[in-house]
């Protein structure tokens, strides 16, 4: 369903990218890499509280004419971004909430591989491509 | 050695045979390694080889010659044809088929042994081609090697030794290994790692998407130095403890080499024993793994944490990345720690990696951890899939082959099924959002919103009686109707006082006569005195209650139930079936013990009472409460002004509730309780659970029934003298606690009235949750469009 799934470290670079190939790459990197601004803006926002009471969906982040990208931040300040076209309009919250959930099952389990650094890119797991493929498969 | 005469087939095969084992080209001598070999790859066991060995003479010679090569092909066909044998077999056995040398699948023996004996041309290109070695990745023959697995088994014309061949790491290295592996005594081992991988190699050639992984996974690794390694390894022992597998330096640790031998060695062992599949792990492997395990943990039920399992596995000098897939595909429960069959699993893997083996995309079922296994890790963070699957089939035999197939199946099943998981909790939560609206819609209160019909009586004994009573006192008693209208509890107060004035009059009807006491009651309890005066004068009237309450003909009591519940309409049919239902005969209560309180009354309740007995016996055994008076005091002491009329059972359920004390009410109560005991038994235990478990309904509804009453009362008592004291009584409502026994019947019908009434509410509940859910949806599809239609309203 989605377009492309991004999952963004602590410092805002990127742990991976990928975008459904038909699409100009580059849009989404940018796309992707001006949505942390609103990512940011929605934690300050809500970092007031305490840490635990803010949910890690962060919703919508922004809408542009022809999609629109979810955010999704956990506690250890990864960020998972989801860029959807917007025509695809059978997509509720729920399912952006879930893909999402699977998303950082994923990433959960990448970070439980010994041989996975955190901070590095995660190109070694092959599950959590398949995941990602799968999520964004629908689309095409 | 005695002559062999061989047919054609087989002399060519054996030439090739020998040609191939004759690697030195000697033409008469046949290496012992790769003899060896050949009759390893007959899948025939060690002791039949070395018998073979010995029936021809190679033992004695100490070599392979020719003749005695052929006499052990041919006694290799006798064994696996399944003949004794013996020399003389050589030429007895007729029609042998060939032997068969199996070093790969099935398929590619039969298939040697089938075609090369209608293949013969290809014979002769064996000797010269030994096929390229299957390739395991190497650079070189990468795609040769994989062309050649595929084609070989194709092409199996080559020759039946060509499996045996195929396995080759590298042509002009190999022979060289080979001999050196043949000094060995584990050389006949040894060079299994060169036949292992070629069945190996045919599934992942399947399996895998070609040799383009092998190839660059292999490139890292130089052909020769494995080898060389191998040939290393086989020199060391393999009981040496080792921590790492480093096949790829030579001059490394030996230690690190006799690891990788002896997993080679043991992959040999695997390849000759589990040969269909190539991922099993063989008991000699295994029990390394074990001990490797213990080096790093020694609880073989605990877990060794990532980090040592990390480090342990880096010195295998594997890429951080292979290694890293080869975690993610051994990490069964992914928890980040490795169980024993993970660690041997994963040990595997990085065995067969280095052998050059590309890993799998999946699991192989050999190398699933056991799901009793399973089970201990389970409650270490697993996907609920994997729970599940390991909680299922529990039974899963210790042994991989048959179980893990059957796993492997469900596994990608409960992969999905994970997913699914995840969505359903995913919807099921927020379908519980929306439900979280319904619950909380707090039900209203029964006594004070909802103001709907009380479940009327279906206890014919109380009813009946309520109906009497109402029927008896006549119109004018307001009693009747207010407990008929409200509670049956009311309706056994006011039986009881009715029954109390009906005790006077009681004698008249039977089946009247609680009516008559009834209807005397709202009398009565206008003026205890005047109204059992009055009841007692009407008493003699058995025929028709008194003449002023324009209550039905006794002889209709039924009937005149009826008639009297067109008074009491208000309160809804409930009282009025209970008025049909009532039995005729409403035992007068004996008033004396039942109404302690109310002196006024006791007197006339006596006679009441002894009226009433005397009128309805059997309703006496229905009440068990008949002789409990006492409640009668608190009960009149409490309320009921209620419905003096018929229903003593009213009252004594609406004055328990109610608690209203009210002498005039205890009056109506010792009445109703002389009248009637059935209506004050029935009354009271309604009454009283009244009383007692909802304390704050019960007002509510005594009030209601206070209205009500005092509604029909007007009407009801017309006749009536009782108004000062029915008025006292009604304004009090106190709920009159009954006697035990009447407690009972007056529990039971309250909580027959709740349950009635939660049943209504519920339904009422589920009926406006669904209307909320529909409307939730309407507003959610409504909200979506609205979203569609302006998708820049948010900028």
């Amino acid at each position: 369903m989605a377009v492309c799934i991004a999952v963004i470290a602590k410092e805002n670079y990127p742990l991976y990218i990928r975008s459904t190939p038909t699409e100009n790459e580059l849009k989404f990197h940018y796309m992707v890499h001006t949505s942390l601004d609103v990512v940011d803006e929605k934690i300050s926002a809500m970092g007031k509280a305490l840490v635990d009471q803010r949910e890690l969906y962060l919703g919508l982040l922004y809408p542009t004419e022809d999609y629109k990208v979810y955010g999704y931040v956990t506690n250890s300040k990864v960020k998972f971004v989801m860029v959807v076209d917007s025509s695809n309009t059978a997509l509720r919250d729920n399912e952006i909430r879930s893909m999402f959930r699977k998303l950082h099952n994923s990433y959960t389990d990448v970070m439980c591989n010994p041989f996975y650094n955190p901070g590095d890119r995660i190109q070694s797991s092959r599950a959590f491509d398949n995941m990602a493929t799968s999520m964004m498969m629908q689309v095409c | 050695m005695e002559g062999l005469t061989l047919s054609d087939a087989e002399q060519k095969y054996y030439s090739d045979l020998f040609s191939y084992c004759d690697i030195e080209s000697t033409k008469k001598v046949v290496v012992n390694g790769r003899v060896l070999e050949l009759f390893r790859a007959a899948q025939l066991p060690n002791d039949v080889v070395l018998q073979i060995m010995e029936l021809c003479g190679a033992t004695r010679l100490g070599y392979f010659g020719r003749s005695q090569f052929y006499i052990a092909l041919k006694l290799v066909a006798v064994a696996q044809s399944g003949f004794p044998l013996r020399v003389e077999s050589i030429n007895t056995v007729k029609d042998l088929p060939l032997p068969r040398f199996v070093a790969s699948k099935n398929e590619q023996e039969s298939r040697h042994a089938a075609s090369y004996s209608s293949d013969s041309e290809n014979q002769g290109s064996y000797s010269g081609v030994i096929p390229p070695p299957p390739g395991r990745g190497q650079v070189k023959k990468g795609s040769v090697s994989h062309d050649t697995v595929q084609p070989r088994t194709s092409a199996d014309a080559q020759e039946p030794a060509s499996p045996v061949v195929s396995p080759q790491q590298s042509p002009p290295t190999s022979p060289h290994t080979w001999r050196k592996h043949s000094r060995h005594p584990s050389g006949g081992n040894s060079e299994r790692p060169l036949a292992g991988p070629g069945p190996f190699w045919s599934p992942f050639g399947e399996a895998q998407s070609g040799s383009s992984a092998g190839d660059a996974v292999w490139s890292g690794h130089s052909p020769p130095p494995p080898q060389e390694n191998w040939v290393s390894f086989a020199d060391t022992p393999p009981t040496s403890t080792l921590l790492t597998m480093h096949p790829a330096s030579v001059q490394d640790q030996t230690t690190v080499r006799t690891v990788a031998s002896a997993t080679t060695a043991i992959e040999i062992r695997r390849q000759s024993s589990s040969y269909d599949d190539p991922w099993k792990i063989t008991d000699e492997q295994r029990q390394y793994y074990v001990n490797q395990f213990k080096t790093i943990q020694p609880d073989l039920n605990g877990f060794i944490p990532g980090s040592a399992a990390k480090e342990f596995f880096t010195k295998s000098k594997l890429p951080i990345l292979e290694l890293s897939h080869i975690w993610e595909l051994s990490d069964f429960d992914k928890d980040g720690a490795l169980t024993l069959d993970e660690f041997c699993a994963a040990f595997h893997l990085v065995v067969a990696r280095k052998n050059g083996y590309d890993l799998p995309e999946k699991l192989p079922e050999s190398l699933m951890p056991k799901l009793i296994d399973l089970e201990d890790s389970a409650d270490v963070g697993d996907q609920p899939g994997e729970v599940g699957y390991s909680g299922s089939p529990a039974e899963a035999p210790p042994s991989k082959s048959p179980s893990m197939p059957s796993l492997n199946q469900t596994w990608p099943e409960l992969n999905q099924s994970s997913e699914q998981w995840e969505t359903f909790s995913e919807r099921s939560s927020s379908s519980q959002t929306l439900t979280q609206f319904d619950s909380n819609i707090a039900p209203a209160d029964p006594d004070t919103a909802i103001v709907h019909p009380v479940p009327i009586r279906m206890t014919p004994s109380k009813i009946h009686m309520q109906e009497m009573e109402l029927k008896r006192t006549g119109s004018d008693h307001t009693n009747p109707t207010s407990p008929l209208l409200v509670k049956p509890s009311d309706l056994s107060e006011e039986n009881k006082i009715n029954s109390s004035v009906k005790f006077a009059s009681g004698n008249t009807v039977d089946g009247y006569s609680s009516s008559d006491s009834f209807t005397s009651d709202p009398e009565q309890i206008g003026s205890n005195v005047t109204r059992q005066r009055s009841h007692s004068g009407t008493s003699p009237d058995n025929t028709a209650p008194p003449p002023p309450p324009p209550r039905p003909q006794p002889s209709h009591s039924r009937s005149s139930s009826l008639d009297m519940n067109r008074t009491f309409t208000v309160t809804t049919g409930q009282q009025q079936a209970g008025v049909v239902a009532h039995p005729p005969a409403v035992p007068p209560r004996p008033q004396p013990s039942q109404a302690p309180g109310p002196a006024v009354h006791r007197p006339v309740d006596a006679d009441g009472l002894i009226t009433h007995t005397s009128t309805s016996p059997q309703q006496i055994p229905e009440q068990p409460n008949f002789a409990d008076f006492s409640q009668f005091e608190v009960f009149a002491a409490s309320n009921v002004n209620e419905e003096q009329d018929d229903e003593a059972e009213k009252h004594p359920e609406v004055l328990p509730a109610e608690k209203a004390s009210d002498p005039a009410n205890s009056l109506r109560v010792a009445k109703a309780d002389s009248k009637t005991e059935e209506k004050t038994a029935a009354g009271a235990p309604t009454n009283v659970s009244k009383g007692t478990a909802p304390l704050a309904p019960p007002p509510k509804p005594v009030r209601r029934r206070l209205k009500s009453e005092d509604e029909l009362r007007p009407e009801v008592d017309e006749h009536t003298q009782k108004t000062g004291v029915l008025a006292a009584v009604l304004a009090s409502q106190p709920s009159i606690p009954r006697s035990v026994g009447k407690d009972k019947k007056a529990i039971q019908a309250s909580i027959r009235r709740n349950k009635e009434t939660n049943t209504v509410l519920a339904r009422l509940n589920s009926e406006l949750q669904q209307q909320l859910k529909d409307v939730l949806e309407e507003r959610i599809s409504l909200e979506v469009q609205l979203e569609q239609l302006r998708p820049f309203s948010h900028l």
